[in-house]
């Protein structure tokens, strides 16, 4: 039986953007993209990537598909996926899909696997790296009346099931579901794969089906937001470091350890 | 009159450390509402509840059915679910522990209403009356303020640490009312098989007053040993950054920040650390931060109180040692 899985991938500014290139209009409630840094896939995403690819070597036959929603895709960036071994890929593209909330993203993911039809597995990263929600993905388990479990270090699958484990500040839980399941996946799951260059020759030949709203049977007000962005700013840090100088380095930690006594951090 | 509803977590035999400080949060809310502050404790005991109305509840709903198995979000999520139906919240607030952080999010969504997550304060927005939460974004880069449209209920997931409990004080009164629950079994789609603790030595990271970050400026594991030593003299303990974490120099228990663990010690010393905001999410509550670092230009200089610039392997000797001397003195 063939397996089809699912991996929702999101493009994100780079998050080792250094903050002297991370600005932020207060007034437009927007983070300007950072001067000739290009944009990512989302680290966690990666590691969703890697993740299915190592369920489709497991199970032998699986059709992986990548789906995005966003606007100004970079195809450079968005080809890695394919690159490093998923077989198609979805890109959902609409200006009224600009100010999407949580709720409104996970509307039109669910939607976009809907209309994929058959899905076995959801594979999505924990969290994406520039608004940090972390919550997308459980949205889409509960739209699609799907098994939910999040944050998995590894995953192994069974006979209609699916064995999960996840870290605890303690040690790990492993949890079992049926499927179809949705998963959301940490980076201790494993480094995502290089593309070889077969895959990037591969992928280059593939090209990206794109989709709108209309084409999921959706407009602007079903996906109308619940929540809204009120203030964007950069938090100031009220900290003052002093610097502490000795004759060299070990002479440094020397007097840094009086310093802390003397202001009686230690 | 409406209700603010905190999901109370249980851990072991008591209440979890966030129950209280999210009866606090709840409470800043029902300042400016008027509502009730109530605490739903699902698979808890009389006890319980009563500890839960000594730390501010004015109301607890008791929930108990065979199918709660600890750990697993589904149960807690379908009971959550039953009381919120029943009790038409205007807020619900949760923790960002693993159980919390699944079961609020997952309730919204079931309900359509809105979610903020990785809450550091909440208050009420005067014109609308609806809840402004603050939280930060891009890795902790940016904050953002985010407003509840109309629907109910408003689901706040809170940092841990983020509010204080109160004092517990068994004068204070309120109602505890027994929930049934009968939950189905289709309620619940997946089940715990097995919880393997992974016991580390010494201190918790979460209980240590004092701490010493490892980050990647170290160049291997070897220096782990030097960083335990002068944590000893504290009787503190040794945290990392994700880049130890990912290089496998330790595992991923070690790791302090964003998707890591949340620590407030007194004193966070960091050996090699950059202090990237996705680290310093975990760690900028801490009441002093010190870094020894090669490069004064180094974010963690922005964030410490004080700091050496310079290379670790010759000022961490001499400032343990100095140190030792110190503190055996
Ligand atoms: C211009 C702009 C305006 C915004 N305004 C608001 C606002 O008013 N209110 C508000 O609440 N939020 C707002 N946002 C934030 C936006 O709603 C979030 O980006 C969105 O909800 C997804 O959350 P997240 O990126 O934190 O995803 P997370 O929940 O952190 O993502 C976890 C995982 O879900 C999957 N996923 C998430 N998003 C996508 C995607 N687009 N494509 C494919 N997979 C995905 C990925 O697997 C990802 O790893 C705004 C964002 C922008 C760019
Ligand atoms: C979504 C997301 C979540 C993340 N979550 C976390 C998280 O939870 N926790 C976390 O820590 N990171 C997290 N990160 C990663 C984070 O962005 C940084 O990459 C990471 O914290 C860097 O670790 P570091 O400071 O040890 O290494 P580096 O940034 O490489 O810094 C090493 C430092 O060591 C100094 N150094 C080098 N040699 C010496 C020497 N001889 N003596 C003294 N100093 C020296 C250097 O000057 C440098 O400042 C996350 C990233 C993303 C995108």
């Amino acid at each position: 039986m063939s397996l089809n899985i699912i991996v929702c991938a999101k493009q994100v500014m780079d998050p080792e953007t250094p903050l002297s290139a991370f600005h932020v209009d207060e007034a437009a409630k927007r983070v300007l993209p950072a001067q000739g840094i290009p944009p990512v896939v989302n680290g966690f995403c990666e590691n969703a990537v890697e993740a299915a690819l190592k369920i489709k070597e497991a199970a032998g036959d699986a059709t992986i598909t990548i789906i995005s929603l966003g606007n100004n895709f970079v195809m450079d960036v968005m080809k890695k996926p394919l690159s490093m071994g998923a077989d198609q890929m979805i890109l959902i593209q609409d200006p009224a899909a600009e100010n999407l909330d949580a709720l409104g993203t996970a509307t039109v993911l669910s939607k976009a696997i809907e209309k994929i039809g058959t899905v076995d597995i959801v594979i999505c990263g924990q969290q994406a790296s520039d608004w940090d929600n972390a919550h997308v993905p459980l949205g889409i388990s509960e739209m699609l009346g799907m098994a939910c479990l999040s944050e998995a270090r590894s995953i192994d699958l069974g006979d209609g099931t699916v064995t999960v484990a996840s870290s605890r500040s303690d040690g790990y839980d492993v949890f079992e579901a049926p499927l179809p399941c949705l998963i959301t996946v940490s980076n201790e799951i494993g480094e995502p794969r290089y593309p070889t260059l077969r895959g990037i020759m591969q992928a280059s030949r593939k090209s990206p089906e794109t989709w709108t709203l209309n084409d999921l049977d959706l407009s602007e007000s079903d996906v109308s937001p619940v929540l809204t962005l009120s203030e964007l700013f950069i938090p100031a840090s009220n900290r003052q470091c002093e610097i502490i100088e000795g004759e060299d380095d070990a002479d440094s930690g020397r007097l840094l350890a009086l310093k802390l006594r003397e202001e009686k951090i230690i | 009159m409406s209700e603010i509803i905190i999901f109370a977590e249980i851990d072991g035999d008591g209440l979890h450390s966030t129950a209280g400080e999210l009866i606090s949060a709840g409470k800043k809310l029902a300042a400016d509402t008027g509502n009730v502050v109530s605490a739903a404790l699902i698979g808890g005991n009389q006890d319980l509840a009563s500890q839960l109305i000594s730390l501010g509840a004015d109301k607890v709903y008791l929930a108990n059915d065979d199918a709660i198995q600890k750990g697993v979000a589904d149960a807690y999520l379908a009971a959550l679910h039953k009381i919120c139906i029943n009790a038409e919240p205007t807020v619900v607030i949760t923790s960002k522990t693993p159980i919390g952080r699944a079961v609020g999010p997952r309730l919204a969504y079931r309900l359509g209403s809105g979610i903020a997550q990785d809450c550091m304060d909440v208050s009420v927005d005067g014109d609308s009356g609806r809840v402004t939460a603050t939280r930060p974004v891009y890795g902790g880069n940016a904050m953002a303020k985010f407003t509840f449209a109309d629907k109910d209920p408003q689901v706040v997931i809170m940092r841990l640490k983020a509010f204080e409990a109160l004092e517990p004080d068994s004068s204070r009164s309120g109602e505890v009312i027994e929930f049934e629950l009968s939950l189905d079994d289709s309620d619940i789609k997946s089940k715990l098989v097995e919880t393997v603790k992974e016991e580390s030595e010494g201190v918790r990271l979460e209980d240590a007053a004092v701490i010493v970050g490892m980050g990647r400026g170290l160049g291997g594991p070897a220096p782990f040993s030097q960083l335990e030593e002068l944590a000893k003299i504290f009787n503190g303990a040794v945290g990392a950054s994700r880049a130890v974490c990912d290089a496998g120099w330790l595992d991923h228990s070690y790791q302090i920040g964003l998707t890591g663990k949340t620590v407030t010690p007194d004193v966070y010393i960091t050996v090699g650390i950059s202090g990237a905001s996705q680290h310093m999410a975990g760690c900028s509550s801490s009441k002093n931060i010190v870094a020894i670092n090669k490069d004064g230009d180094a974010n963690i200089f922005k964030e410490a109180s004080f700091g050496v610039v310079g290379d670790w392997e010759k000022v961490l000797p001499a400032f343990t040692e100095t140190a030792r001397e110190l503190l055996e003195s």
